[in-house]
């Protein structure tokens, strides 16, 4: 019923609502609803108004320069780009395995990646629906309103995601755009004054983090018929695994399970990804739709993302994220939790896994000393595969013999997530907004499935023209003196 | 009897054929500069030296010291002037700091940073200018090129390879390389040659080297140019 949604017939007859800019998530993106005079959603598509130009422009840079130039694509998870752009480029340095130390100081920054990256949305951006109300008054709809009626909750969001920010600070040498990872290593360790710094308020960052997955768990408890069915639909996922199946944030291979959970593909090589994974262009978004190559694109599209992993993986190498985990599968009662909803509390449970591997992680004395870089026989091709904060994020390259990058394909998280994201708001749009007169409150329904996904729109800098925006010039009376509208 | 002038008002001695920037430097005096080099004559092209002698703007580089001379350098005025200049060479060519390997230990950028350049503040003209890899062991990034011709001058004056130059004029002037193809990789030129470590900004670049030096690391980010540059001088 919902992919029917994708395109109305006699389209010209129809009431078109737009929701513009979608809000509260990473860069920009819109919605269109085409509704008939009975009031019925016939069309509802997310559109990435966004423009990648970063796949062209890298070309003909070198090799060295991209893991700082390419995760200029984002402000809020650089570091996976950046990470995901070393790790492809290991393989063009001959450095496939890169050291131990360097291994773990990248794996340091990128947990302390994923700890802040969550924390940010789940408290900043997605929790003022969850602990409001979708239709709650819009003007307390914020991390501003939380703070003002849980406090404690937004304390914790705040530091938590400033604690994650310090890890990267730690490692990559600034809190956004760091340059710690170079292509066959790294080029610091971790100072001692740092690790002491972060040791001291690693427990409590796990402590924190476990108040987050139980505050997940009342939301979903207090009105389960809410959380298990809003925005719901069957899909295949896919996430890196480690070899063992354990969740690896940082490597591993991919796999790929149905929608009732049965593994369908594993095992698949980073530096294989082309020959199964494909994209298909449709002509009213700027953002790919991919697929499984051997299944189509309409019966291959996958989701990815916390949803994805916490239920791809056989288990979760930390254990109160474990327990967790079990919990979570447990829920499912035999079949994979597939409600849009319960991103939120798999994306919890990743945090807590991210601070367990943080405190675990700093007593490493290879973080403070050992060889960061390796080197051998140099390759023409790459390719570097992590899963960033908001699913499986693909980068590869081809570099010349004169050390120019002649290709670049990226294939960012929220990209793998597309047609996931258009389902599920189709599947909200029918359910409750269909017949009913629209108000912001209704409106916010799309947004809060939109969100659960943490899209992160922004993966291309450079809006094609300029962002929508209303200005309006208030008297303290409220009322407006002017009001400048740009579409 | 030692002669002297007047520096921003304190007196600087000098000695016969010094100029401006010589004596001042001797004297602790930093004087911006971007084409000026202590081993080469003085070129006077970037016109980041200017100081003002008797009301007239001159390069302090290049212009002979004289007892009595009053000049001013650190002032409002002066410093006003050599920011627009940094401006301009900023929107001439592409200079990207937030991805360029040559971030922190860039003397254009570390004179910006000295001289409170907060905004590019002209048009920016955004040229094309392809880079030049063809080279195995060096890499040319025209896109910064400030044509200070220190590499013309080194390789010409020290290495005797004459690799480089700069061709046309005004606003079309661009660095070239002195081979047939145009391109590094034909020419004689080696990563030891002086040339090759001279360029004060992100051009001429030793390949594979990047970020092995992490940001915040590097020359400029521990010590401001000013600092930096004297310290050379002692």
């Amino acid at each position: 019923m919902s992919a029917a949604l994708e395109t109305a017939d006699n389209r010209q007859n129809l009431r078109r609502v737009v929701i513009d800019p979608v809000s509260r998530v990473e860069g920009h993106g819109k919605v269109t609803l085409l509704i008939d005079e009975d009031d019925q959603v016939r069309e509802a598509r997310l559109h990435i108004v966004e423009f990648r130009g970063f796949e062209v422009f890298i070309q003909g840079r070198p090799y060295w320069e991209v893991p700082v130039m390419v995760q200029r694509l984002c402000g809020i998870c650089p570091v996976s780009h950046h990470l995901a752009a070393a790790k492809a480029l290991d393989h063009i340095v001959g450095a496939p395995q890169v050291t131990a130390s360097a291994e773990k100081m990248r794996r340091l920054m990128h947990y302390g990646q994923i700890l802040q990256s969550h924390a940010l949305h789940f408290f900043h951006l997605s929790s003022p629906d969850l602990l409001f109300g979708f239709e709650s008054d819009v003007g307390r709809r914020n991390i501003v309103g939380v703070a003002g009626e849980y406090p404690e909750v937004a304390r914790q969001g705040v530091l938590l995601r400033k604690f994650g920010q310090e890890v990267i600070r730690a490692t990559a040498g600034k809190r956004i755009h760091g340059t710690g990872a170079v292509p066959g290593g790294m080029n610091r360790h971790l100072s001692a004054d740092d690790r002491a710094m972060l040791a001291a308020d690693a427990d409590k960052m796990v402590s924190w983090s476990q108040d987050a997955v139980a505050l997940v768990k009342r939301l979903h408890r207090a009105v389960p018929e809410l959380y298990d069915n809003f925005g719901t639909f069957d899909s295949r996922m896919m996430s890196l695994v480690r070899a063992d199946g354990a969740m690896d944030l940082y490597g591993g291979a991919l796999r790929f399970r149905d929608a009732e959970g049965a593994i369908i593909l594993d095992g698949v090589a980073d530096q294989d990804y082309d020959q199964v994974i494909h994209e298909e262009v449709r002509s009213w978004s700027y953002m790919k739709f991919p697929f499984m190559h051997e299944s189509g694109p309409d019966a291959g599209w996958y989701k990815v993302g916390p949803l994805a992993r916490v239920q791809n993986c056989d288990f979760i190498p930390s254990p109160l994220a474990e327990v967790e985990r079990q919990e979570f599968v447990a829920h499912g009662a035999g079949r994979p939790v597939h409600a849009t909803l319960a991103y939120h509390w798999a994306r919890m449970i990743e945090m807590l896994h991210a601070a367990e591997v943080i405190r675990s992680m700093l007593d490493d004395p290879d973080l403070m000393s050992g060889e960061l870089m390796a080197s051998g026989p140099r390759a023409r091709e790459g390719v570097g595969i992590i899963e960033a904060p908001r699913g499986t994020l693909i980068h590869h390259y081809r570099v010349g013999d004169d050390d120019l990058v002649s290709m670049c394909n990226l294939i960012v998280s929220t990209t793998h997530n597309n047609q996931a994201m258009n389902t599920a708001i189709r599947t909200v749009a029918s359910r409750y907004l269909s017949g009913r007169k629209l108000t912001e409150g209704l409106l916010n329904h799309i947004e809060v499935a939109i969100r659960a996904f943490d899209p992160c729109l922004s993966c291309a800098t450079h809006a094609l023209g300029k962002m929508p925006m209303v200005l309006e010039l208030q008297a303290p009376d409220g009322s407006i003196f002017e009001r400048f509208r740009r579409d | 009897m030692t002669r002297r002038f007047m520096f921003d008002g304190q007196p600087v001695a000098f000695e016969d054929g010094q100029t401006i920037m010589e004596a001042a430097r001797a004297a602790g005096h930093f004087i911006p500069y971007l084409c000026w080099h202590p081993d080469f004559p003085p070129h006077g092209s970037c016109k980041l030296c200017i100081v003002k002698v008797g009301g007239r703007h001159v390069s302090s580089c290049a212009l002979p010291a004289k007892e009595g001379m009053e000049v001013e350098s650190n002032t409002p005025e002066i410093n006003a002037e050599r920011r627009a200049l940094l401006q301009m060479l900023f929107v001439e060519g592409n200079h990207f700091c937030p991805s360029c390997e040559k971030s922190g230990n860039c003397q254009l950028q570390a004179l910006a940073y000295e001289l409170e350049m907060t905004s590019a503040r002209f048009n920016h003209i955004f040229p094309d200018r392809p880079v030049d890899a063809s080279h195995p062991d060096m890499l040319l990034e025209f896109n910064r090129c400030i044509f200070c011709e220190l590499c013309v001058r080194a390789s010409r004056d020290v290495d005797k390879k004459s690799v480089f130059s700069l061709t046309n004029r005004g606003i079309h002037k661009h660095l070239v390389v002195s081979a047939e193809s145009g391109r590094l990789g034909d020419t004689d030129f080696s990563r030891d040659d002086l040339a090759a470590n001279i360029c004060p900004v992100g051009v001429i670049l030793r390949k594979r080297v990047g970020f092995a030096v992490p940001i915040g690391q590097r020359i400029y980010d521990e010590k401001p140019i000013s600092q930096v540059s004297m310290e050379a001088e002692k």
